[in-house]
């Protein structure tokens, strides 16, 4: 029978661990083989300023983005050393006016490609030029399930109506569907209708990924952060869902890691599974890793190769396998299930990435960021911080009205 | 319609892989796989074996027919091992049937 790497073959991988099953050879510490898939950001450019962007504060400018010439070797050598998928995503991707040239290019030499995208900037003449170019996937990010609370949150009149428009060209051109929803105390209440319209739309998959805190998600805590009974619920829809749905509409669920025992674990081990491309060429082992200050990043544009930077340079290799950890993580039993969690995290929340992950109730500052949690969820503080170059635009009285 | 990717299998089902799976063979790797949004498989010879044999013309039994007849066994084992193996597959949603074609 077929193993499915996501249900794991050994004990010690978790779920998802596709690499510790390709490459078996080695411990689930020592492992990191040249990962199966990347994530290319191609811009930091996006219609949309959803206050929840998974993007850094500080964003990469347009006259800093690679080049097409540019995009095209790196898909070439990242093919070359075994990637198999590229998830194009951004920013908005489909803002780069080289898209269909570089999904060709990605299908010329031999790459799975799958669009991450806000859908907005989409006409049907271009999703199918896209289609015609080898596109194998198209996901499309959703803030609601109708347009008041979805256009609030995405700070872009008309847009869900957009999306769904281009969901249904998606479906009509035959392209495989998936719908990502990000979900948070302002829209945790539409999930079940989040669900229906998945299925409306025909889509194959939903992601219901609860916001996860980095920058400026992290600015936006306290008017994103759900309360304790909404995630209760949030399972208890999902699981019911799912049950229901199967072999119709495949559910991917992210949880919530404040409200958590153990930590998540983030990118599958820092350098062991996963890396991705920034707008202006870094190598980075997550979205969110230039957060981390004191950290130097290799660009493709250096004179180093990406398998090169992946395996040798100092910031991969930083916080790479058990090696680096401290107590309570050190002598821990599940160092190597989640690898201590969330880097970016733990800087965010103790000013170093070297601690313990605060999800984790092994970490002193765990009761904090609970009772942090909790008390922002209460508090009902809904205004949003809009992410922008300008460092973010706090919402206005009246449009907070809505 | 969505319902219509909910497939029984059966020996008169003629699947195939979706759109959005590619069946490839990993050079890297020297491993066959399933490339799927968010997941890779690796699937073994036998599993690859069937696969190759899902292109949405051949059915079931058709398939059932040429590898009982390949490896000299009893068809009915075969058939048992097959339908299992592709209904898991369809569960999974790496698998579905040929769309009929309005001629």
């Amino acid at each position: 029978m077929s193993d499915i790497l996501a249900d794991g073959k050994t004990a010690s991988a978790a779920p998802s661990d596709g690499l510790a099953v390709l490459e078996h050879k080695r411990s689930t510490a020592e492992t990191f083989g040249i990962p199966l898939a990347v994530l290319a950001e191609l811009t930091h450019r996006c219609p949309l300023q959803c206050p929840y962007c998974s993007n850094p504060i500080e964003l990469d400018r347009a006259s800093s983005e690679l080049t097409t010439e540019e995009w095209k070797k790196v898909l070439s050598e990242l093919a070359e050393i075994g990637v198999l998928q590229i998830h194009f995503s951004g920013g908005e991707p489909t803002a780069r006016k080289d898209l269909v040239e570089l999904v060709q290019h990605a299908t010329d030499v031999g790459l799975y490609s799958n669009l991450i995208t806000s859908a907005v900037l989409l006409n049907r003449e271009k999703l199918s030029a896209l289609a015609d170019a080898g596109l194998c996937h198209v996901q499309i990010s959703f803030q609601g399930n109708e347009p008041i609370v979805a256009d609030r949150v995405a700070g872009l009149k008309n847009a869900h109506e957009k999306k769904l428009e281009v969901a249904k060209w998606t479906r009509e051109l035959d392209l495989p569907l998936t719908v990502n929803a990000v979900m948070h105390r302002q829209n945790l209440h539409q999930l079940p209708d989040i669900i229906q319209m998945a299925v409306d739309l025909d889509a194959d998959r939903l992601e219901v990924a609860n916001v996860q805190y980095y920058g400026w998600a992290l600015k936006n805590r306290a008017a994103l952060m759900p309360t304790l009974e909404q995630i209760e619920e949030t399972s208890r829809i999902v699981d019911e869902a799912a049950t229901r749905l199967k072999g119709i509409l495949a559910i991917d669920y992210v949880v919530p890691d404040y409200y958590a025992l153990r930590p998540k674990k983030c990118m599958g081990g820092w350098g062991r599974q996963f890396f991705n491309i920034s707008p202006a060429g870094k190598v980075l082992p997550c979205h969110a890793a230039e957060s981390i200050t004191g950290l130097d990043f290799e660009s493709v544009r250096s004179n180093h190769s990406i398998a090169w930077i992946w395996q040798n340079s100092e910031a991969f290799n930083r916080y790479r396998g058990t090696g680096w950890m401290p107590e309570p993580c050190k002598s821990c039993e599940f160092r190597e299930i989640d690898f201590g969690g969330c880097r970016c995290q733990a800087f965010a929340l103790t000013g170093d990435a070297g601690n313990t992950d605060p999800a984790c109730t092994l970490s002193p500052m765990h009761e904090k960021i609970f009772k942090d949690a909790e008390r922002e969820a209460a508090a009902h503080q809904d205004r949003f911080l809009y992410r922008n170059f300008a460092g973010g635009t706090l919402e206005t009285e009246g449009e907070h009205g809505a | 319609m969505a319902s219509s990717r909910n497939i029984s299998v059966s020996e008169a089902s003629r699947p195939k892989l979706p759109r959005h799976t590619r069946l490839k063979f990993d050079e890297t790797r020297q491993v066959w796989v399933i490339l799927a949004p968010e997941r890779v498989l690796a699937p073994d010879e036998i599993a690859v074996e069937v696969l190759q044999l899902c292109d949405g013309v051949r059915s079931v039994a058709e398939m059932v027919d040429q590898l009982a007849a390949k490896y000299a066994a009893p068809r009915e084992a075969i058939a048992t091992d097959v339908i299992a193996m592709l209904q898991d597959l369809a569960d999974k949603g790496f698998l579905t049937e040929a769309r009929e074609k309005a001629s």
